[in-house]
């Protein structure tokens, strides 16, 4: 081992003793911190490059694509000199942008909350699943209650679906050591296949359509209430403003909280927390619960916001939770990161449908794909430029070791 | 002693991002000298020998062996000179015999590419007689003592035609009498012409062996003295630039009611074996009691049963009268007074990603001023942080540094301030001078002393046998799980070192 010069003044600190931190965790944020905010947005910006390469090859242009796309999302609306019918449009697509983000924020913190606590939460998907499973059972059959109370027990009980779906992998954590991506993947599936039942054919929560494999439909009481644009047509819903909470919520629990501080103690070292007095058992069952709670929540966003009843081809369909995951890498498991990741992700998954994107521009039967060959690009890059990032650590490492002089 | 120098630097300078680790320094070796290079951590040392062993390249100066310049662009290089190194930590195969991996990478053949194992054997067998050494070529690395690992790291290089002889910090891993018999194979290998750059930060066996001592300090060299004339004092106000208190300074201990008692303590270690076998001992107020041991003898799950983190399988420990239940977790023994100063500050003592407010707030923080009804007080953290960053003069940063970003000393007084500022009844310092150097040792030997005689109960656990005989009122030894005697402050180090390996008198416990 190297001596590692220590104590001078003035000087820029070096790694002392650089042992290599204990948990993924806490690799994680040592590599966070030195790509810092630049390396986000240079995965974004490449992941886009190389999109446009991928659409260049197709035969349109590259710019010309990327601009319908972002005219898609909406969000030209925030520039002020767009009017007119234009507007009118923007703020139809800019809605819709809005009402993708939405559970895009709660999966991204159900992933992200986890990971502050040393886990990787791959059940985002199954903790929505369930979430939205009670928002339907409540919400369409507890008719009798009155508005505020009927859209508050219904969200409320789902997000408490969704901690006990991500407890469950917590729980076993914490008493057998069983990994909990092995168990919230395998989490996902029984709550797929719960749903498939549900409201499948002759399901017991099969809705009143013999013929289809649909569920029930929320009562109106039980509606989350549209703010912007028109009932209708799917206006955008006050969830946005829920999510926006509970990236609040997020944000106050870890730095401003006995629980928040025990999840990071627990995160970045585990031997010290329990040194510390704080129960790393408990905290993994806490945490996944926690969790869990922000995925279940998304869950009766969607269902109480817009789609308001299930199909079993939805439910199979729907990969939200696991989008999840590339919003709170991208954001770095921090609450704005996983906003703006979020929103990032809403914008493409909305811009890039064949209902917004310009069929003049690129033809809608490529745009799906499109949009499945950015979103693959930029969760590709995410991983990569963590890799990058310990590429780089390693050669500065090495070249400490070995360097040349100059000349 | 020929006086001609078989090796001279001349102006070595390394510059690296932020720190001159090396500043134009010049050393010269002699033939058949032993030159120790002492230095606190970090004043350069392995750097320098880094360069002379040919892992870093000199920004600016020269090295000359035999009086030919010579630059090294890798360690073959150095080799090649005639340079050897033995490293901290031995670059061994286990499963290999001695011979094996003393040959390894330079293997006589027999017919073609087979290695011809008897004539490996047989210069291994040759070497050792040569210079004095015992070791058996064909057992197993993995099978032989930490010391014999060290003869066949020293072998290897002798092997390889080494005639000087580089040795990063020796006696680290060894016992006393390990050491004692490296520093008799140095002196034969010095009888037989060669030379050896020894490099450590411990005084008194740099003065047991070296011929001359090389002081660096911030990256510069002091001085260099002859051994003749030089005490322990001297070298320590150089290695420091100040003057240091080696000898800690301590009044008689006046005793009170015993605040920690242990009874037939058996504990297991993660993989079920008996790792404390039947423990039983008392710390009084107003006492340090030191144990001394080998490392791996059970001091460390001993350690971890007395602070709730290993649950002990029998036995009883009670805090200040009150028994603790055989269950209790760490939160239930820093309720009941205990403090803890963890033997590895970097994987227990702290959280290096948490900032210091946080890593002072890791036992207290649920509890007021620090948070109320489950909410944390950022600000409340960072004043009480202020506080003891000023009071125990924590340097290197404020209270929103990352801990992780402090050196090793400072690491540890944060640790230290933290335990102390929670005023415990029993405090448990484990190693608590490790990887330290002189002046950040001398820092926490008198605060122990100084908490030791506010009335807390301290228990030392220690396998540096000097800070054991130093600090402790009372020392009991520990060896296989088991106390096989107490001893008084006034006991020899031989003494202790023989009970350590399970061969001292059975003394009344």
């Amino acid at each position: 081992m190297s001596e590692t010069p220590a104590e001078q003044p003035g000087a820029a600190p070096p790694p002392p003793d650089s042992e290599p931190p204990e948990t993924f965790a806490a690799r994680l944020s040592a590599r966070y911190r030195i790509g810092g905010i630049v390396a986000p947005l240079i995965t974004t910006v490449v992941a886009f490059l190389a999109g446009g390469i991928v659409v260049g090859a197709t035969g349109h242009n590259p710019l010309s694509t990327y601009r319908a796309i972002f005219n898609g999302t909406g969000l030209n609306w925030l520039f002020p000199w767009v009017s007119g019918a234009d507007r009118v449009d923007a703020a139809i697509n800019l809605q819709q942008t809005l009402i993708q983000t939405t559970p895009l924020i709660l999966t991204g913190l159900a992933v992200a909350f986890a990971f502050r606590c040393g886990m990787f939460n791959i059940g985002g998907q199954g903790q929505y699943l369930v979430g939205a499973y009670v928002a339907i059972f409540v919400g369409s059959s507890w008719a009798h209650l009155a508005g505020p109370a009927h859209v508050f027990l219904a969200v409320a009980l789902a997000a408490l679906a969704g901690a006990v779906w991500g407890g469950i992998a917590g729980f076993l954590k914490a008493t057998t050591g069983a990994h909990e991506v092995i168990s919230t993947i395998m989490l996902n599936w029984v709550a797929i296949w719960v749903g498939d039942y549900f409201f499948g054919l002759s399901g017991p929560f099969q809705g009143p359509d013999q013929f289809n494999p649909i569920s029930n439909t929320v009562a109106d009481s039980a509606k989350l209430p549209v703010f912007w644009g028109d009932p209708e047509l799917q206006g955008l819903h006050v969830g946005i403003f829920i999510a926006l909470g509970a990236l609040v919520v997020f944000w106050v629990i870890l730095n401003r909280t006995t629980i928040g501080y025990e999840v990071r103690a627990v995160g970045f070292n585990p031997s010290a927390a329990e040194y510390g007095g704080i129960s790393v058992k408990k905290n993994y069952f806490r945490a996944m619960a926690i969790s869990g709670m922000f995925a279940g929540c998304a869950g009766a966003m969607d269902i109480l916001g817009w789609e308001f009843n299930l199909s079993t081809p939805a439910i199979h369909a729907s990969s939200i939770g696991f989008i999840g995951v590339a919003v709170a890498l991208l954001g770095r498991n921090t609450a704005i990161g996983t906003f703006l990741g979020a929103l990032l992700f809403g914008a493409l998954y909305v811009g890039t449908s064949t209902r917004q994107l310009d069929a003049t521009v690129f033809d809608p039967q490529l745009a799906s794909n499109l949009t499945l060959i950015i979103q693959g690009l930029v969760v590709l890059f995410v991983g990569a430029d963590l890799l990058i990032i310990g590429i780089w650590q390693w050669r500065k490492r090495v070249r400490l070791r070995t360097r040349q002089p100059a000349g | 002693m020929a006086a001609s120098p078989v090796l001279e630097l001349r102006g070595i300078t390394k510059q690296f991002p932020g720190v001159l680790a090396n500043d134009h320094i010049d050393l010269d070796l002699k033939r058949g000298e032993v030159h120790a290079l002492l230095g606190e951590n970090g004043a350069g040392k392995s750097t320098l020998m880094n360069i002379l062993y040919g892992l870093y390249r000199p920004d600016e100066g020269e090295i000359s062996v035999n009086g030919k310049p010579v630059t090294f662009s890798s360690a073959k290089d150095a080799i090649a000179q005639g340079i050897g190194m033995v490293h901290q930590h031995f670059m061994l195969i286990p499963v290999m015999t001695v011979a094996e991996n003393i040959v390894l990478g330079a293997e006589p053949t027999g017919a073609g590419i087979m290695l011809d194992y008897g004539a490996a054997r047989e210069r291994v067998r040759e070497i050792a007689r040569t210079f004095g050494f015992q070791v058996d070529p064909d057992a197993r690395v993995e099978n032989i003592t930490v010391g014999q690992q060290q003869r066949v790291e020293i072998l290897k290089a002798l092997y390889r035609r080494a005639d000087i002889l580089i040795l990063d910090e020796p006696t680290a891993v060894l016992t006393p009498q390990e050491a004692t018999e490296l520093f008799g194979i140095l002196r034969s290998l010095k009888a037989e012409g060669m030379s050896v750059i020894f490099i450590s930060h411990k005084l008194n066996e740099v003065l047991d062996i070296a011929d001359r001592i090389s002081v660096l300090r911030r990256g510069k060299k002091i001085d260099t003295v002859p051994r003749a004339g030089v005490t322990e004092e001297g070298l320590a106000r150089m290695m420091v630039g100040r003057d240091v208190l080696l000898r800690v300074e301590k009044p008689p201990a006046s005793v009170g009611d015993p605040l920690l008692e242990i009874h037939d303590l058996h504990v297991l270690d993660d993989r079920d074996i008996a790792k404390v076998r039947g423990v039983s001992l008392q710390v009084r107020a107003g006492e340090i009691l030191g144990i001394a041991g080998v490392d791996g003898n059970g001091q460390t799950e001993l350690v971890e049963a007395v602070t709730g983190l290993r649950t002990s399988s029998s036995g009883t420990i009670a805090v200040a009268g009150k028994t603790m239940p055989r269950h209790a977790h760490s939160r239930a023994m820093l309720d009941a007074g205990t403090g803890h100063i963890p033997e590895d500050r970097q994987r227990r003592g702290l959280v290096l990603e948490f900032s210091l407010a946080e890593n002072i707030a890791l036992h207290d923080y649920c509890y007021p001023p620090d948070s109320e009804h489950g909410w944390l007080f950022p600000r409340r953290l960072i004043q009480h942080a202020r506080r003891l960053i000023k009071d125990f003069d924590v340097r290197g940063g404020g209270p929103t540094t990352r801990a992780g970003a402090l050196s090793g000393g400072n690491q540890q007084k944060v640790v230290v301030a933290r335990e102390v500022d929670r005023n415990p009844k029993v405090l448990v310092a484990a190693q608590p001078t490790r990887g330290l150097d002189v002046g950040a040792i001398e820092y926490v030997h008198r605060r122990l002393v100084t908490e030791r005689d506010e009335g807390r109960a301290i228990l030392l656990v220690s396998l540096e046998l000097e800070e054991i005989l130093s600090l402790s009122d009372r020392i009991l030894v520990m060896f296989e799980g088991q106390i096989v005697g107490e001893y008084p402050p006034t006991a020899t180090e031989e003494e202790l070192g023989l009970a350590m390996i399970g061969a001292g008198k059975e003394h009344a416990a």
